[in-house]
């Protein structure tokens, strides 16, 4: 028995050259290094009978191992590969010892089928299987995770690819999956713990003095001042940082350079999905130009960019076409900068190209806390104007650095801001909860769609911002929405406390309700320094970037800091809903709710 | 569902471009010969490319000799035959459009549809008003009655309602409602100056949700060598009533040598504007007497792990009493700074100095006793917090 090990251990590593055995014995095949693309059936779960198990596993990285909760002993989980039509069977085993569920996300299917503990099902008990059958009515790009307790956090979580029932529109040689995610050995609940004894904890890029004297921060005194008189942290961009976190890309860390097969002159279709607990990622491939055809899923017109920022629980499908004999590096830049993931394209194994360092740490500014800038001099025009043009029209935007700005805050001074109240309940709608859990409230949020997200403001190549989405196919229901809606995203960072509308879903807030095919027009604002993906389940919301009847469809949209996001919403999938911010702890901490649409149709007699 | 079946004519697959589709003069198409195509303005896709933006005539069509196009037999590839530039990657390679849901275009496909990679429609993304554009803040129309039909909560028509409803507790607890808990020993130090060498201890901790908390602080010192000079211990009820702010209250015990006193505690704690961390409380003993105290801190990060800390402390009190050497007024105030090193977040070991001075009556018993009513000390300690 030992010696078959051996030898199988052995003949593997013949195979795979490389030294990850262990290591990659936990992989599915699709992840493990050196994979040469998505094999049917083969390195697959392919529907329509699916059996899972949850349960524990042994996790290494960077040459330390932890605890993991993983399905079917992987991390990430199978690659379930399914059909659109199909109908499919996927059978759930909890081999836990406390519950477990698992959420198809962006899959749409009955409520009760949709694996919130709560408020779909009650929950897979520890032994238990829970079986979940449904049709199988789309396709695309989509993953699977927990919606219980913090497993998600722990590798709970998988790739999920649904071929077109008909031919695709996207025509690819090779196809590879990218699930990115964070890993820290410290377990998720004492991770919030820190965050609420102490929220900038993981946080070792914080202006400092000798920051301001090296010239570093890129940030002046006065500037300091006035964030510190509003006691706000300029550089407060995501809670959980490389610190403690390993960014990863299918399971392998930095150093284990994942690398993805390629014949040059192929198109290869990348399928990246962000499955991270609490990590926004800006992803790039030095050299090699990224045509997005997808978007959470859905086909979008294809749009040609050289990097893009992939929220929480995002997925983007990408066409590269690799053309030289040499190693690409896909960097998964956490947008703090403070690490990044890392893996490879290339024709054959054990190549690695040349990794770029990380880039300087994003400072906040004054747009991020849902101030206009208007009326700073330069800066009023380009910003009222919405900055969309800026992305393709490869102007030099290095004469309008964010220094202007802050430098145009900071002349306000004390006045400025003092003079702007940065907590107005009357910039909220009459139904907010003003209270502890509201830091600040957006005094001018600003529909940021059209704007390179935080980070990527100067960067000289091409960036994916929201309007550049076109839904391939016309939306659709074109009725004009029936009403209008509009909920805040609050926050409190100095108690890591996050809501909405001021209110954590604890505190027995009232549902979201919506009429069964309604058609409703919601706005997020957000009225925090922090960007928000906020994700509603069992529908696609149509986001209004200014393509009318193409408005690109998705099931999770990052709201920018002190920004507002629109979407029209079609009511159409009646039953219980979770809606909530896919950073996973903010959720935990209270930025959750459930839609309601009824009637529901089918009732139980 | 999503997709519409790929009942397809021919016809319509022939022009099935999107870059047919990007503009509404060209929404004829539909009905046209695929050959026109050739004689489109360059597709606003080519807009990608920088140089394509500025001087859009030059660029030639990116749609031309893309291998990956599937084009239907019926329609020969209008594009046969255009050369493709090298240096501009086309971003529609690849795209079969033979079977896109696409044809259902409407008629009339809007002409701003494409406006995202358009300059000179950059702009149009629909101007929403929010609350803030509305001081008088008009409520929301409510959602139609229907909205609010019964079933309350849907699974339980699927689902054993008691599993349900035990599930919905777990949820509620889980999305929002943590507890938590810390100690911070705040200050644990050796002192040293012209007296005795001496010890001082400033902890605190708490356990609760983000509102309502039980609080404690200990704070005390005595002489290495000698007796427990001062010590006390306060339990609080705290209260978070403002984003930075929480009110506390409870009961607070004090060791003396000389006698011992069980106080009222009213008080509030938080973060001050430039991140002043402050906690000022008020006492009323068990003898009547009122006193009160302030304390505030700053960390000054020098580096991200090395932090100067300035520390005032102000002690007051309504009367004398003498049995404790406290006069009325200032009795005394402390001014310290300490340089700490973050090995860990949660420990950092420090050095620093503190003056303490006492004030009026209380500097006179002090004197009294043969005490130094004022001091300055080197102080050697450890921060930590779990």
């Amino acid at each position: 028995m030992r010696k078959a090990l051996d030898r199988r251990t052995l003949l593997k590593a013949a195979g795979a050259g490389a030294g990850w055995l262990a290591f990659d014995s936990m992989m599915p095949a699709w992840a493990q290094t050196g994979s040469a693309g998505i094999a049917p059936a083969v390195t697959t779960l392919a529907g329509p009978e699916v059996a899972l198990n949850v349960g524990h596993s042994p996790f290494s990285v960077g040459g330390r191992t932890g605890h993991a909760v993983t399905i079917n002993g992987t991390l990430p989980a199978p690659l379930l590969r399914l059909r659109e039509g199909q109908n499919v069977r996927l059978s759930v085993t909890n081999g836990l010892e406390e519950d477990t569920s698992i959420h198809w996300h962006g899959v749409l299917l009955p409520f009760q089928m949709d694996g919130v503990p709560g408020i779909s099902f009650p929950g897979i008990r520890p032994g238990e299987t829970f079986v979940y059958e449904f049709p199988i009515i789309q396709a695309g790009t989509f993953w699977y995770h927990s919606h219980s307790g913090l497993q998600e956090a722990l590798g709970h979580y998988g790739p999920i690819i649904i071929d077109p029932a008909s031919r695709d529109p996207v025509e690819y040689d090779r196809e590879h999956v990218l699930v990115l995610s964070d890993w820290s050995f410290m377990h998720p609940h004492q991770i919030l713990a820190r965050l609420k004894q102490s929220p900038g904890y993981f946080n070792y890029q914080r202006t400092t003095v000798a920051g301001l004297f090296s010239g570093e921060d890129r940030m002046s005194a006065a500037d300091r001042r006035m964030w510190a008189e509003m006691r706000m942290d300029p550089r407060d961009v995501l809670d959980v940082s490389g610190s403690t976190y390993t960014y990863l890309i299918n399971g392998h860390g930095p150093e284990e350079n994942w690398t993805g097969i390629f014949r040059p002159g192929e198109r290869v279709r990348l399928r990246i999905i962000n499955a991270s607990a609490m990590s926004i990622f800006n992803v790039r491939i030095p050299g090699l130009a990224m045509t997005v055809v997808q978007a959470d899923g859905e086909n979008v017109r294809p749009v040609e960019v050289d990097e893009f920022q992939i929220s929480v629980a995002e997925t983007y499908d990408v066409i590269v076409t690799p053309s030289e004999d040499r190693a690409y590096t896909i960097v998964s830049e956490a947008i703090d900068r403070s690490g990044m993931g890392r893996a490879t394209l290339a024709p054959r194994l054990g190549m690695s190209g040349e990794i770029p360092p990380l880039r300087e740490v994003p400072n906040l500014t004054m747009r991020d806390m849902g101030m206009d800038m208007g009326g700073t001099g330069a800066m009023s025009h380009d910003m009222s104007g919405g900055m969309a043009g800026m992305d393709h029209s490869g102007m030099d935007m290095s004469g309008m650095q964010m220094e202007g700005m802050q430098m145009g805050a900071a002349d306000d001074g004390a006045g400025g801001h003092g003079a702007m109240n940065m907590r107005d309940p009357e910039n909220a709608p009459p139904d907010m909860a003003v209270g502890v859990g509201v830091q600040t409230i957006a005094p001018m949020p600003q529909n940021r769609m059209g704007e390179r997200p935080l980070g990527l403001e100067n960067v000289d190549h091409r960036v994916l911002v929201y309007t550049d989405l076109v839904a391939l196919s016309p939306n659709r229901d074109r009725r004009a929405p029936s009403r209008t809606m509009e909920i805040h995203l609050t926050g409190n960072m100095e108690r890591f406390m996050w809501g909405f509308d001021g209110r954590r879903f604890s505190e027995l807030v009232e549902p979201i309700r919506f009429a069964r095919n309604e058609r409703v027009r919601v706005t997020l604002v957000n009225d925090t320094m922090m960007s928000h993906p906020i994700h509603l389940h069992g529908h696609f919301f149509e986001l209004v970037n200014g393509h009318d009847g193409h408005q690109p469809l998705k099931h999770t949209v990052n709201v920018a800091p002190g920004g507002q996001v629109t979407f029209d919403l079609t009511a159409d999938n009646p039953g219980d809903w979770a809606f909530h911010c896919h950073l996973l702890l903010h959720m935990h901490a209270g930025m959750f709710n459930v839609v309601t649409i009824r009637p529901l149709d089918g009732e139980l007699s | 569902m999503r997709f519409f079946a790929a009942t397809l004519t021919p016809l319509v697959l022939a022009v099935a471009s999107p870059a047919l589709a990007q503009t509404s003069d060209h929404s004829a198409h539909q009905q046209t010969p695929p050959a026109e195509q050739q004689t489109q303005p360059p597709d606003p896709h080519a807009g990608h490319d920088m140089s394509g933006m500025t001087t859009p005539q030059t660029t030639p069509d990116p749609h031309a000799g893309m291998p990956g196009m599937a084009m239907p037999q019926t329609a020969p590839d209008p594009h046969a035959g255009m050369t493709m530039p090298q240096t501009t990657p086309d971003p529609h390679a690849g795209h079969d459009m033979s079977t896109m849901p696409e044809m259902a275009w409407p008629q009339t496909p809007p002409a701003e549809a494409h406006s995202g990679h358009d300059m000179s429609a950059m702009t149009a993304i629909p101007e929403i008003e929010t609350s803030a554009d509305n001081p008088g803040r008009p409520g929301e129309p409510p959602a139609p009655a229907v909205a609010s039909s019964e079933p309350a909560h849907a699974a339980d028509l699927y689902f054993d309602p008691r599993a349900m409803a035990a599930a919905r507790e777990q949820l509620l607890a889980e999305n929002g409602d943590i507890r938590t808990s810390v100690v911070i020993i705040d200050r644990l130090e050796a002192t040293f100056g012209e007296g005795a060498d001496a010890y001082v201890w400033d902890a605190q901790g708490w356990y609760g949700g983000d509102i309502h908390r039980f609080w404690w602080k200990s704070e005390g010192e005595g002489a290495f060598n000698g007796e427990l000079e001062t010590a006390e211990i306060e339990a609080l009820y705290s209260r978070a009533f403002t984003p930075y702010f929480d009110f506390q209250a409870g009961v607070r015990q004090r060791y003396t040598p000389d006698a011992d006193r069980t106080d009222l505690v009213v008080g509030v704690q938080g973060l001050a504007p430039y991140w002043f961390e402050v906690d000022v409380a008020a006492f009323l003993s068990n003898e009547g007497e009122f006193s009160a105290r302030a304390e505030a801190e700053y960390d000054l990060r020098l580096t991200q792990r090395l932090i100067l800390q300035p520390r005032a402390e102000i002690n007051l009190s309504a009367e004398d009493v003498p049995e404790l050497a406290i006069g009325s007024g200032v009795t005394s105030a402390e001014l310290g700074v300490r340089l700490r090193y973050e090995i860990r977040r949660e420990f950092a070991p420090y050095v620093g100095v503190e003056w303490s001075s006492s004030f009026g009556d209380t500097r006179d018993f002090l004197k009294a006793r043969g005490e130094d009513p004022e001091d300055a000390r080197l102080v050697l300690g450890i921060r930590a917090w779990f």
